[in-house]
């Protein structure tokens, strides 16, 4: 069998072969580390600026794990450290000079279950902008608006900006989560199974909004919903839990690929249903 | 225990279900009892109260509260008006001294000690709490008094002299040394519950702030201590309470004397401490009266305190409701 390392370098080629993008991540032999845990093995790869990439497989594989280490979310577990490193734009996030705050505003975030501040719709999204300086309240209302229809929100809260963003449905509220992250304009957003809360037809607005986003925005999705992977992404990542305990990346291509003709038995299993 | 029960069940399964019915009834009695003892409890003091200060009520009516005449031994005239300011304003000093400290303690506390401090001083805070109050009043007459209490009084007196509230002469026992008491003995208190408030936020609120560039700071004054608002106010609501009551710390340091000034630099009295001191000697039915009627006013006092911190506390529950219904 291949190691998974020289999966992924042939496969990178491959991908660097056939389409000439713009490289706007590169993840570079990157391990995650619980202390002495490495939760995450030697991990590489090259997300392209505007596309969706999804990270899928099975529970407790590191995916979530390796998600929260492009935006460095994992410097607040205490213990964890890394080996290898991620670049934006190529530039190394895991530097001693690098400002993590800067590298969060750049890369945002939407989390699982949606968790708007218990403050107004309108706050919610400001939030950011307000952190970052902007308090004319013409342009905040401008930014607010705007992110607002980005995140296909904009028509059933507009005359309600003022109320509580706890008040509307759990659908509602994850997707002004997406509104507030956007409304810093950053330029990856990752999400980390940003459905799996949710029912049906809420899960199909975030997609169509995530479909709509990636005019702008580069898109990191961690999912273990196989459906929603192959429906979204343009790449699919496939990780698996070794002999040691740690998620690998065994397979990155072309989502088509990976759910049509994937190169790893492992991957043809978890993706047809026969295990997972 | 449990494989009798179902082997009865089989047989007499009927009838262990119904004794079982029978003994979820007695025990509900029971707490149902226990319940209603504790309203009745305080309906009886209350009506105690009521009852034992008729004469100072007729004698005095509502002018009780506002007139500062104390004087048992001559004209038998009683007002209220010296410890019911002398209450409110230690009781202030002490909220104002103990907010920042008490708060501040419970965000390091919950949010940036380390993992080893975070429990042995946790610990101690709690410890705190325990000292008994007659320990921090000895402590405060002769060790906090002369060392901390006495030279901030004459510090306040020289550069602020000028008003009303540092005027002197500057007195070792009074209303200055009895809120600073009260601070550190209402500061565990609001510790205690303000870190039990930080911890209940769930991580999601965060890390929402985290990932969206907040830096530690910003993330717990612009999440954190908005989203626990309620909950510090019950905190703070029940140290309020706590220094509202105290009796025989503040009596030991305020220097109980009925002086009408608004300098907080010279003795005062409270409502407690004058129940504590005259009690005893109150020789006429009057007098007695009186002092109940003192008591009175604390009781409701702290029972209107603690049905705002009950209503504030149960704000924060129903608004945590609304966070996990995502």
């Amino acid at each position: 069998m291949q190691s998974p390392l020289q999966i992924q370098t042939s496969l990178k080629e491959n991908i660097l072969d056939s389409e000439n993008q713009n490289i706007k991540m590169q993840i570079e032999n990157l391990s995650i580390f619980y202390r002495d845990f490495r939760a995450v093995a030697n991990v590489s790869m090259t997300i392209y600026a505007k596309k969706i990439v999804a990270i899928i497989g099975p529970s407790g594989c590191g995916k979530s794990t390796l998600l929260r280490s492009f935006n460095r979310m994992n410097d607040l577990v205490s213990g964890s450290h890394i080996e290898g490193q991620v670049y934006l734009d190529g530039e190394p996030l895991y530097e001693r000079n690098v400002d993590v705050v800067d590298v969060r505003r750049r890369i945002g975030m939407v989390f699982q279950r949606p968790n708007p501040f218990p403050k107004s719709i309108y706050d919610n999204v400001a939030y950011g902008p307000r952190l970052y300086g902007v308090n004319r309240k013409s342009d905040l209302d401008e930014i607010v608006e705007r992110s607002l229809k980005q995140a296909a929100l904009w028509d059933e809260v507009k005359n309600k900006l003022h109320q509580s963003g706890l008040s509307i449905s759990g659908g509602q509220q994850q997707r002004l989560c997406i509104a507030r992250a956007i409304a810093v304009q950053p330029e990856v957003i990752l999400m980390d199974e940003p459905a799996s809360a949710l029912d049906p037809i809420s899960t199909l607005k975030i997609e169509e909004l995530m479909h709509e986003i990636v005019k702008d925005y580069t898109i990191i999705i961690v999912t273990h919903n196989m459906q929603q992977a192959a429906r979204v992404s343009n790449y699919t990542a496939m990780m698996m839990i070794d002999e040691q305990r740690a998620g690998r990346m065994i397979e990155f291509n072309d989502t088509n690929i990976i759910f049509t003709n994937p190169k790893d038995k492992r991957t043809e299993d978890y993706v047809t249903g026969r295990f997972g | 225990m449990n494989a009798e029960l179902h082997k009865d069940q089989s047989s007499f399964g009927a009838r262990v279900r119904n004794a079982w019915q029978h003994g979820d009834r007695l025990y509900r009695l029971l707490l149902t009892v226990a319940a209603l003892l504790v309203m009745i409890l305080v309906i009886g003091i209350g009506y105690e109260l009521w009852q034992n200060s008729a004469l100072s009520r007729q004698a005095f009516g509502w002018k009780f509260l506002i007139t500062s005449d104390w004087d048992p031994a001559l004209n038998e005239t009683f007002g209220a008006l010296p410890f019911i300011l002398g209450t409110l304003i230690t009781s202030f000093i002490a909220l104002l001294a103990a907010i920042p400290l008490g708060i501040g303690t419970a965000i390091f506390l919950a949010e940036l000690a380390p993992d080893w401090l975070r429990e042995p001083l946790g610990f101690l805070v709690e410890l705190l709490a325990a000292v008994p109050s007659v320990v921090y009043g000895l402590w405060g007459l002769f060790v906090y008094i002369p060392v901390f209490v006495r030279p901030s009084a004459e510090f306040l007196n020289k550069s602020l002299g000028f008003l009303p509230l540092f005027e002197g002469p500057v007195f070792g026992p009074s209303r200055l040394a009895a809120g600073l008491l009260l601070a550190i003995m209402v500061f565990p208190t609001i510790t205690a519950i303000s870190r039990d408030v930080f911890r209940a936020i769930p991580n999601s609120q965060r890390e929402a702030a985290m990932a969206m560039g907040a830096t530690r700071w910003e993330m717990i004054y612009q999440v954190l201590i908005p989203y626990g608002t309620s909950g510090l106010l019950g905190a703070i609501i029940l140290g309020l309470g706590r220094a509202l009551g105290e009796t025989i710390a503040v009596t030991m340091v305020i220097g109980n004397n009925l002086d009408l000034s608004a300098s907080l630099l010279r003795p005062g009295y409270t409502m407690a401490s004058i129940i504590a001191n005259e009690f005893t000697e109150a020789t006429f039915d009057l007098y007695l009266n009186a002092l109940i009627e003192i008591g009175l006013i604390l009781f409701a006092m702290t029972l209107l305190i603690n049905i705002i911190a009950r209503l504030l506390i149960w704000r924060v529950s129903q608004r945590t409701k609304a966070e996990v219904r995502a």
